[in-house]
């Protein structure tokens, strides 16, 4: 993956029309409260709830201004819901999304939320209306928010996300490549002038130097617009390129979240350690032999007891079948923080403080 | 981004709207292309029958009963009443075609709504409306045309709710259908996401994109329609004698299908013509709407 250098950055412009800062620069951009999201599952004759799914349950993470968090975590974890409850796509069941300072469904509404933040989708194609040109499809959000010349900005994102505007803006998503319907949808997203763009596996379905491309242009936006990212991807290497801060999330739950440098060099919960030594390596001398992580995750419509890793967890002890983890810092005050008894000294667990990870 | 650019080529279709592609496309599909002229040329002269220098629909005559096809003055031969039959099938394609198109053009707007609703509201809204609907499919749609238009009394107002009614339901479900599939699409939740309306989003995002499936099944169903219609006729619940319509004729006509066969198979000939000419043109819209093509 070729890294552009960077170069001494100019000062971010926001994008035109973009919502005033409000917090001022220490304030989180989001804060997000003991998010919860759980989905019934419907049978029998009246549709009767049978039983839920306990997508994401009580997550709780800050996203400073300017900042790239990762998530990372797998398939069904929650790491979707997570994003489309923080646009608004899906109602909260309880918890709190604040942003600048402002609390969504008080201060803030939907509609202000959907000014601010945005999001690029996986599926480039089905992200895209086929029945309208690439121009119509980037000024929609913009019209609809009302901001002044909705084509004059299309036009220009198109141009700086590296698509010809008399080239591309009458072509229809078909006939664009997978790569270029990408750029469309971030700068479909930037037509709005958010500040928060929420990046939901945006990379992941590119080949590789197409992937490499996108994540240059993403880096530059972000470094150029002063913009925030929240990324989620399942690619550990392409996390690490684009954040500063990794949050892992394991069947709705966030288990670990720190700065990009501290959990590569040690990770704090077990899981995130399976998740880490099962990236392949470069060299043939240090191959995987055995799977770090054996099995699929448990059911989240009854997922298990106390922590909800213990079925697959190397070091499981009796609290943990038992006793939630609390997320807390692994050192007074450090921005490393794990949900995990074993850096617990008071837990109970038998080898809580003996430092088995490392 | 390489030098070779494969999207470096002239610009084909590029300035033009979608629907200028879709008629680019229609004419160079010429089965699609006749049909659609059989058709037009069938509204045509059903709209100038009077025009058109024929015989009177409604005049018989004693002695020239069941004349042959061919008979001089009468091309097409007469009816068991001394009727000129080409006046007759002109002039039953007016109601035919009435009958036939009307209460599918007013079953697809009602049901395409409804379908349009409930595919993208979902929750209870949808079970409301698809559960009624599914009533409706308890009954076979003839049975149910005719209980309907039996229930009303006969008459051609009748025969057209009646038909409406037993539309409405195939294509509300098509619409859901449809809709429900576009609704779970990610352009979808990108325009939520965006800020819009309900009702911006299904008339920028939705429509365009469930209209083609919803129409086609619609000119599927005009064939069904007439012939519907038509046997609505036949059993004498719909249109009332003399009128010409195709399927009172093909009812009266029956009694004579041993002196002249081929006389009384034409009314029949005219509906198997033009429900097939309907099929053939709503497939041939149907390629020509899909823009990958």
């Amino acid at each position: 993956m070729s890294v552009t250098e960077p170069q001494t950055p100019p000062l971010p412009t926001p994008l035109a029309d973009s919502a005033p800062d409000k917090g001022g620069p220490a304030q989180p951009l989001l804060i997000v409260r003991d998010l919860q999201k759980y989905f019934p599952v419907r049978g029998g004759i009246l549709g009767g709830k049978k039983a839920v799914v306990q997508a994401v349950d009580g997550v709780s993470f800050e996203v400073r201004k300017g900042e790239t968090l990762g998530i990372v975590g797998e398939s069904g974890c929650g790491k979707s819901t997570t994003a489309r409850l923080l646009i608004g796509l899906l109602e909260k069941d309880s918890g709190e999304i604040i942003y600048d300072g402002q609390d969504l469904g008080g201060a803030l509404s939907l509609r202000d939320l959907r000014r601010g933040v945005q999001m690029v989708f996986q599926d480039s194609y089905a992200s895209l209306n086929p029945r309208l040109t690439i121009e119509d499809s980037i000024a929609f959000g913009a019209r609809i928010q009302g901001l002044s010349d909705p084509v004059g900005r299309a036009r220009k994102l198109m141009d700086r996300v590296g698509l010809a505007p008399d080239r591309f803006a009458q072509r229809y998503p078909h006939e664009v490549s997978g790569g270029q319907r990408q750029r469309i949808n971030i700068a479909r997203a930037l037509a709005m002038s958010p500040r928060l763009v929420v990046l939901d596996e945006a990379v992941s379905a590119l080949d590789k130097s197409v992937e490499a491309q996108v994540l240059n242009l993403l880096a530059d936006l972000r470094r150029e617009f002063g913009l925030t990212y929240i990324f989620i991807s399942h690619d550990l290497n392409v996390v690490r390129y684009i954040s500063d801060r990794i949050l892992v999330m394991y069947l709705g739950e966030v288990v670990e979240i720190a700065p990009v440098d501290d959990i590569w060099s040690s990770q704090a919960h077990p899981y995130t350690k399976s998740l880490f030594s099962a990236m392949p390596s470069m060299d043939p001398d240090n191959r995987t032999k055995e799977p770090p992580l054996a099995g699929d995750p448990p059911n989240p419509i009854n997922p298990p007891p106390g922590c909800r890793f213990h079925t697959r967890c190397r070091f499981v002890d009796s609290v943990c079948k038992t006793k939630v983890p609390a997320l807390r810092p692994l050192t007074a005050g450090g921005q490393h923080m794990a949900a995990c008894h074993l850096h617990d000294l008071g837990s109970g667990h038998k080898l809580a403080g003996k430092d088995v990870l490392s | 981004m390489t030098a070779i650019d494969p999207l470096d080529m002239p610009v084909t279709e590029a300035g033009k709207g979608y629907w200028s592609g879709v008629g680019a496309r229609l004419i160079r599909d010429p089965l699609t292309l006749i049909c659609m002229s059989v058709i037009a040329l069938l509204i045509l002269s059903a709209i100038f029958a009077p025009w058109l220098g024929l015989g009177d629909p409604y005049k018989g005559s004693m002695i020239a009963r069941l004349k042959p096809i061919g008979t001089p003055g009468h091309i097409l031969g007469t009816d068991e009443q001394g009727r000129d039959m080409l006046a007759r099938l002109i002039y039953g394609g007016r109601l035919t075609l009435f009958i036939g198109l009307t209460p599918v053009v007013l079953a697809f707007f009602i049901g395409g709504t409804l379908g349009i609703v409930a595919g993208y509201a979902g929750g209870w809204v949808n079970t409301l409306i698809m559960r009624t609907v599914d009533v409706f499919f308890a009954f076979p749609s003839v049975l149910l045309a005719i209980a309907i238009s039996g229930a009303l009394g006969a008459g051609i107002v009748n025969s057209l709710v009646s038909l409406t009614i037993v539309f409405i339901p195939p294509l509300t479900r098509v619409a859901e259908a449809v809709t429900s599939g576009v609704r779970a699409l990610d352009y979808i939740d990108a325009a939520r996401a965006s800020g819009a309306s309900a009702l911006t989003v299904i008339r920028v995002h939705v429509i365009g994109n469930v209209l083609s499936p919803i129409f086609v099944y619609a000119t599927s169903l005009t064939s069904v329609c007439m012939i519907l219609a038509a046997g609505l006729s036949f059993l004498g619940i719909g249109v009332r004698p003399p009128e010409p319509e195709w399927g009172l004729m093909l009812n009266t006509l029956r009694s004579a299908i041993y002196v002249n066969p081929w006389l009384s198979a034409l009314p029949g000939l005219m509906i198997f013509i033009t429900s097939l000419c309907l099929n053939l043109l709503s497939d041939g819209v149907r390629s020509a709407m899909n823009v990958r093509d």
